[in-house]
């Protein structure tokens, strides 16, 4: 076991990656000489040599479109997009290219293509430096998409991602890249669980707390106050977006009856809409309660001080607890 | 070699000042720059050069008959096209590998395209025509501009592993206000990359003239980017043919990135959903009526003697074989079951995805359970 920030997890998983198979290439803005701008990239340029850690020309379809000839000439491209609202100029790459040529061609073309975004908000950014589009991707198929909450699955999904023959959109939240957690750097990639995988974070028995990505940690924070308030939470980290593991969330739910998916993306046609929905067609008859969404609004990301308002919080997600259970809430009005 | 440039945006108007080594009227003209890139070719080759063209105009025929008779939801016909789709892919060699757009007909002919390939993809039986591993030519693209970044992308790899191998990519005058187009320049610049770039100003996007995208020669652009150009007669296949084999021996010599832009004419719609009439003017087709590159060539052979009656009604039966064989493969065509719309979007397992697809295979067996 070896401590490190989620960031020096993703690096780490890159160079493995990298040592692991030499079709696998980098290609991005500044990630050569200054290890990109959150230093993900930092020392790769150094070992593998500027054939492999490519710096590109600025240019988001550009990046994206050269990683297409490269996965068409057999490599195994990892993007790194600069940020989260930077990836627009790069969509129709992403979803008419990169998420269809697998299918046009009925597998005779691989897209083995990683899409490293830096996501989210909640670090104080300028104008779209914070966005949440996963949707976006989650509804093409032919993408996979992949939110990691913490340095152990940031290093391992990383090289799974890596490692599949299928496209993946790998989403770092950013507010976590200096956060701490113990990765296992040596375990065989072939022992891990599926990339797909969700999992229980904290186990709980009243609700069930479904979240992705930085969310996580507010999920868990929620949970410890619930507790002191003497109610339960199951907190359930999705890591996969797509596809999203079902078993494990209707396991959850078959159990608790009660469920609040909280994400920090706006609210129409999210994430969590879908997730609720799914969960309403596998198991409505053990539902206790109508399921809720904690999310952000549906408003372009707030300027830097307004973020507060606009990202969950703990309290908004301890309401959406409340409501479930029928205990006094915002709805309701407080308690007398 | 540098291009000769003029600013005036009406190609149909500098004309002359493209590249050419054969005449409207099929004479030949000296060509200081490109001359010794074809001095190897005689009249066999000539000959070889016509049947391409004579099969490419008939299969494209064929493309809209076909469509016409509702066996295609759409074709893109490429007639007038014919010298620039077989004289630069015939300059190709086996190993290149080519990313083409929608109308590229005579290029995947000229790779080996099978009689099927041809109309699988209009049809609506796949997503794409042919094997792109067998063809060396990747998917036809419909996204105008996306590409080119894939051939520089590819021609990185290339670059990469130091082989032979040139990645070429083909687009419309359209495709060239592209923001695709314009990165896939810088790219290919930056990185010195083996793509040859192939513009086939046909003069129309739609129905929007060239002018309308570029006030300069689309070849103009190039040296902007660091990447030499040439402008050529696209209906002059020896020309196109010249100018396609200085490009690839620049990118197979180390030497980055090569530009051509043919100066040819889209003879008929954009595609067979399309109605000229509301847009072009009948005296601009006639003026290019009388340039077909066909008959230029056919002209050409003639005045040498290369060329009599008997082999051209040979030619023409050959084109009639192969526009027999592209119909009887279409009509042969067996659409796959319906749990086939669930193939090959993931290459390994998707959890929603496969439980979609058992649940419409559930929904399916009712019926068969019905029966
Ligand atoms: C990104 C994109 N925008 C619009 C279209 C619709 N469209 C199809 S062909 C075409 C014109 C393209 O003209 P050009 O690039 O000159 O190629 P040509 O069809 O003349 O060969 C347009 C606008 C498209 N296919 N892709």
């Amino acid at each position: 076991m070896t401590e490190l920030t989620l960031g020096k997890a993703l690096g780490a998983g890159l160079r493995q990656a990298m040592r692991d198979d030499d079709k696998v290439v980098l290609l991005g803005e500044d990630i050569g000489r200054l290890g990109g701008v959150f230093r993900i990239t930092d020392g790769l340029l150094d070992e593998f040599g500027a054939a492999r850690v490519i710096d590109t020309p600025l240019a988001e379809s550009g990046i994206v479109g050269m990683a297409v000839g490269l996965a068409f000439r057999g490599y195994r491209p990892v993007v790194e997009i600069q940020f989260d609202g930077f990836v627009y100029p790069a969509f129709d790459q992403i979803v008419a290219q990169v998420a269809k040529l697998h299918y046009r061609t009925q597998g005779r073309v691989k897209m083995p293509i990683t899409i490293r975004i830096p996501w989210a908000g909640g670090i104080g950014a300028a104008e779209h430096h914070s966005e949440s589009p996963e949707a976006y991707f989650v509804h093409t198929a032919g993408l996979r998409v992949v939110a990691v909450s913490n340095p152990a699955d940031a290093y391992r999904s990383l090289r799974q991602a890596i490692a599949s023959d299928d496209p993946v959109i790998f989403f770092e939240p950013k507010r976590l890249y200096h956060h701490k957690g113990d990765v296992e750097l040596e375990a065989p990639l072939a022992d891990a669980p599926p990339m797909g995988l969700a999992r229980v974070v904290r186990p709980g028995t009243d609700v069930t707390l479904i979240a992705y990505g930085a969310m996580v940690s507010t999920a868990l924070e929620a949970a410890e106050a619930a507790e002191d308030d003497g109610v339960s939470l199951e907190v359930i980290d999705l890591r996969s977006l797509s596809p999203v593991d079902y078993d494990s969330v209707a396991a959850s739910v078959r159990k608790t009856g009660r469920v609040v998916v909280a994400h920090e993306a706006s609210r129409e046609a999210g994430v969590a809409a879908e997730v609720i929905a799914s969960i309403t067609e596998r198991c409505f008859e053990y539902l206790e309660a109508a399921p809720l969404r904690v999310t952000g609004h549906d408003v372009p990301y707030p300027p830097a001080k307004l973020e507060k308002y606009h990202l969950p919080d703990l309290d908004r997600l301890l309401d959406a607890v409340d409501r479930v259970l029928d205990r006094p809430n915002s709805l309701t009005g407080v308690e007398a | 070699m540098s291009p000769q440039i003029t600013p005036i945006a009406d190609t149909a108007q500098d004309l002359e000042l493209s590249e050419r080594i054969l005449a409207p009227d099929g004479s030949r003209i000296p060509n200081p720059r490109l001359d010794a890139f074809v001095a190897d070719v005689d009249a066999a080759q000539l000959r070889a050069l016509h049947r391409d063209m004579v099969i490419l105009r008939r299969i494209d025929a064929e493309g809209v008959a076909l469509q016409r008779q509702g066996q295609l939801g759409l074709w893109a016909p490429c007639q007038g096209q014919e010298a620039t789709q077989i004289g630069t892919a015939r300059a190709l060699a086996p190993q290149d590998y080519v990313f083409p757009s929608y109308r590229e007909t005579g290029v995947i002919y000229a790779r080996g395209a099978q009689p099927g390939d041809y109309v699988r993809m209009w049809r609506g039986e796949e997503g794409a025509g042919h094997d792109p591993a067998t063809l060396r030519v990747a998917p036809l693209q419909i996204i105008i501009g996306a590409q080119t970044l894939h051939a520089v992308g590819y021609a990185l790899g290339i670059r990469h592993e130091a082989t032979d191998e040139v990645a070429v990519t083909y687009f419309g005058d359209g495709a060239t206000s592209q923001g695709d187009v314009n990165e896939a320049m810088i790219f290919a610049s930056s990185y010195q990359a083996p793509v040859v770039f192939v513009c086939q100003n046909n003069h129309w996007a739609i129905s929007e003239p060239v002018s309308l995208q570029s006030q300069y020669p689309i070849a103009g652009r190039a040296p902007g980017f660091g990447i030499p150009s040439l402008r050529v007669d696209g209906n002059d296949v020896l020309a196109c043919l010249a100018a396609m084999r200085w490009a690839l021996d620049h990118a197979r010599s180390g030497k980055g990135p090569a530009y051509i832009e043919a100066v040819t004419y889209r003879m008929g719609p954009h595609t067979t959903a399309d109605d000229p009439k509301r847009y072009r003017d009948e005296a601009e087709l006639e003026s290019w009526r009388r340039r077909d590159p066909i008959e230029r060539l056919e002209a050409h052979l003639r005045a040498a003697g290369q060329l009599d009656e008997h082999q051209l009604a040979e030619t023409q039966a050959a084109a009639d074989d192969v526009a027999k064989a592209m119909r009887a493969a279409c009509l042969g065509m067996v659409t796959r079951p319906p749990l086939a719309v669930f193939d090959g979007v993931y290459a390994e397992p998707h959890t929603g995805l496969d439980r979609q697809r058992e649940d419409y295979a559930a929904y399916l067996a009712t019926f068969e359970a019905e029966a």
